[in-house]
């Protein structure tokens, strides 16, 4: 049961004011329950939540590396197996898209295919942020980052972002979803539905990222909103590989969305740049024939 | 306080760290406009706002880094929460 | 004690067996193999009641024993050369996170060239890493130093992973009569895994939290106390295994007719069996040479060591391995521990991606040592230089 009293994640941590991933693993807390042990591997959320030893985790948490985060859950539900204690305590990996996409990549998938039961909730602000905004497999098309940056000739990132849900629905998850921090109730009921359906469970959270993405704080839900409401991030769920329901919406054009950050600043000054920003429409207008969201 | 093996720590010791220094902007909670839907509770990054035996909602200026979000997402028919410049 | 002929490393599987670890991860490679193969069979077969998890790599291998261990169960893996060298970053890191995780390294050479035969190369490289390092002579001391290296790793005092290291190949996969104890004894011995902390809802612990610069040295500093403390648990638990099993281990470095020796081999694993022979032919032809063995290179004996060969004129390092620039690893460190005492170490690099290093070879090194040539490669084809 979601239950919106629960706080495993406490105040004293060192995220940037106004943080979507801050934002998302408390509302995440709240869909799990308290019988969680949490596996963060390296990256904003395990660097601003555990300098030792003033840990904001309330609930039991472990780091080892930034690319193993799945290979540890799975021993630790091997363990708790073997110990009769799988069921009644649950175990959850919550790390970035860098270590989720990129380099976690290979312990993912063999975690995966093996079909531990566990559930693995990447928030993704679309760059390694951590490190001070770099590109990740997660990077949207045209994002200006520290090592995909736009110039004279370059338009930001030149690929779309690695389509990871697929993938592991693909693996034969029985349950894959995508949401958004921006829409606690939809994010709260996932993260439920993920914690208590047994095998490899895979969400991946659209957290809007205030310095990485060059937006006011005050403005991460708004943003997160715009992504949605745009069709650059569908809100939809996969279950033993079909898709089982996509959020609907009334569609708006890109262009709103890309402004609001620094990140896109290039695609409009000096002048607008018509010829990407129909790419980026294009990946929206794709998205939305895809998983269906557009209301008719 | 001895070294935790393996670098491990029991709970609770991040409230040592009071993040309300960091704060530019402070806010203010008008409990006559607010309707206690839980918004701003449910959203705050820093988990800083809790509920009151009356039902009320405070914020611990001791934690809050005055990023705005509770003062955004308040609905447009309450704003019961506004955003103020810290005079140090 | 009932001697069965068997492969060494089907009586590493059997030894892991008694040792009863509830999670077993690994990844297969050339020549660990027969290991993993042979503990997969046991658990099919219901010999042994733990998760055994077929990892994507050996990365994930060691990674799903650090979430086990963590998690407060007893775990094993093995591995050997690039395996360990793809899990080189999980290495430090379980030793790190203090986790007693037993591993055995089945030792074999690091590429490039590929080579699939012995040196010892690929345990070598992980000396930095904080885990203890066990080299065995035979397949008996391969089976016996797992069942010791469990009991010493999960002493509250000592909290650390072992490498339990015997050559591949040349061990491994050679039948020899060994001694498997019984089921009782080692539960005796061990008794069941007593985690010092784990992750438990019911007492939440944050593990593996990073360490600014305030902290970090002194994390460093006491993992650093804690393996020079193993030495200690070695001799006690060493002595222990030797009143229950009868052979005893209490001793980090062990002699072979060195008491009077005028030159002293040092050497660990397998080799130290050839060296034995050829020492024995040397006596008899009136020469006086014995053998040091390294059985524990981490912690590092340099004070039994410095003890071991105060009294001898020359010592001849036999080192199945190369820091490439340097020497050999062993000599740079039985050098360090002889300092002072002017007694010339030679070291000799050979045996490198599985060269046959015969009786006539140990021979020929110490006539090297006596005429005082050294610090070389031995054993190179000249007509391919």
């Amino acid at each position: 049961m979601v239950d919106r009293t629960i706080e495993n994640f406490d105040c004293g941590h060192r995220a940037c004011g106004g943080c979507g991933a801050s934002s998302a693993v408390r509302m995440i807390l709240k869909g799990t329950g308290g019988n969680t042990i949490v596996v963060s591997p390296t990256g904003c959320l395990e660097v601003f939540s555990t300098p030792y030893p003033e840990t904001a985790w309330k609930i039991p948490w472990i780091h080892s590396l930034f690319e193993n985060a799945s290979a540890v859950a799975s021993g630790i539900e091997a363990a708790l197996k073997k110990q009769g204690r799988l069921g009644e305590e649950k175990v959850l990996v919550i790390g970035g898209d860098g270590a989720t996409v990129d380099i976690g990549m290979l312990c993912l998938s063999g975690a995966f295919e093996r079909g531990h039961d566990f559930t693995y909730i990447c928030y993704d602000n679309e760059a390694y942020m951590n490190t001070g905004i770099q590109r990740s497999g997660a990077t949207p098309y045209d994002a200006d980052t520290t090592t995909s940056p736009s110039g004279t000739c370059s338009y930001g990132n030149n690929r779309p972002k690695k389509d990871l849900p697929q993938i592991l629905a693909a693996h034969g998850s029985p349950y894959v979803a995508t949401t958004s921090m921006a829409y606690p109730m939809d994010l709260m009921k996932k993260v439920e539905k993920a914690m208590n359906t047994p095998g490899s469970c895979y969400i991946q959270v659209h957290t809007p990222c205030c310095t990485g993405w060059g937006f006011d704080g005050a403005k991460t839900m708004v943003i997160g909103r715009m992504a949605v409401e745009c069709g650059l991030w569908p809100c939809y769920d996969i279950v033993d590989g079909k898709l089982a329901s996509a959020k609907k919406i009334k569609r708006v054009p890109v262009d709103e969305y890309l402004k609001a950050q620094k990140r896109f600043r290039h695609l409009f000054k000096p002048t607008r740049n018509e010829a990407e920003l129909a790419k980026i429409q294009a990946i929206a207008d794709a998205n939305a024939a895809k998983y269906g969201i557009d209301i008719e | 306080m001895p070294l935790g093996i393996g670098c491990t720590a029991r709970p609770g010791l991040s409230k040592n760290n009071k993040t309300g220094s960091w704060r530019v902007f402070y806010p203010t909670l008008d409990k006559t406009k607010c309707t206690k839907c839980g918004t701003c509770q449910l959203i705050c990054p820093e988990g800083c706002i809790s509920q009151l035996p009356d039902k009320s909602y405070e914020i611990d200026l001791d934690f809050c880094k005055g990023c705005g979000m509770c003062a955004e997402e308040c609905p447009d028919k309450v704003k019961a929460i506004t955003m103020h410049k810290e005079e140090k | 004690m009932t001697l069965q002929i068997m492969e060494g490393s089907i009586a590493v599987a059997e030894t892991v067996r008694l040792c009863r670890p509830q999670v077993i991860s690994a990844y297969p490679i050339t020549p660990q193999t027969h290991i993993v193969e042979g503990l997969a069979s046991i658990v099919a077969d219901g010999r042994l009641d733990a998760e055994y998890i077929c990892v994507d790599s050996e990365f994930s291998a060691l990674s799903c024993c650090i979430g086990a261990s963590a998690a407060g169960s007893r775990v094993y893996s093995a591995t050997t050369s690039q395996g360990l060298a793809l899990m080189g970053e999980v290495v430090f890191n379980a030793a790190g996170m203090r986790l007693p995780i037993v591993m055995s390294i089945a030792n074999r050479a690091i590429g490039a060239p590929l080579s699939i035969w012995n040196d010892q190369q690929d345990s070598i490289m992980m000396r930095d890493s904080g885990w203890l390092q066990f080299y065995a002579e035979d397949n008996q001391e391969a089976v016996d130093l797992h069942i010791l290296a469990y009991k010493i790793c999960e002493d509250h005092d000592i909290l650390l992973p072992a490498f339990v290291c015997f050559d591949g190949f040349i061990l491994s996969h050679v039948f020899e009569p060994v001694d498997i104890p019984s089921s009782d004894e080692v539960d005796k011995f061990l008794g069941p895994f007593a985690p010092y902390q784990r992750l438990d809802v019911k007492d939440p612990i944050s593990f593996g939290m990073y360490a600014t610069p305030e902290y970090y040295l002194e994390f460093r500093y006491e993992h650093d106390l804690a393996v020079y403390r193993a030495a200690d648990a070695v001799s006690r638990y060493g002595k222990a295994f030797g009143e229950m099993f009868g052979r005893d281990y209490a001793a980090l470095v062990e002699g072979y007719k060195l008491e009077d020796a005028d030159v002293a081999i040092v050497a660990m694993g397998s080799i130290c069996g050839t060296t034995k022979d050829a020492i024995d032919e040397m006596r008899a032809e009136g020469k006086r040479v014995g053998l040091l063995k390294i059985r524990c290179f981490r912690p590092f004996p340099s004070t039994d060591i410095a003890k071991a060969l105060a009294h001898v004129n020359t010592i001849a390092v036999l080192d199945k391995n190369v820091s490439l620039g340097a020497k050999g690893a062993v000599a740079i460190e039985v050098k360090e521990a002889c300092y002072g005492s002017c007694i010339p170490v030679y070291d000799y690099i050979l045996g490198l991606g599985g060269r046959d290093v015969c009786k006539q070879d140990i021979k020929k090194i110490v006539e090297l040592a006596e005429k005082g040539t050294g610090d070389m490669f031995y054993g190179l084809r000249e007509e391919l230089l």
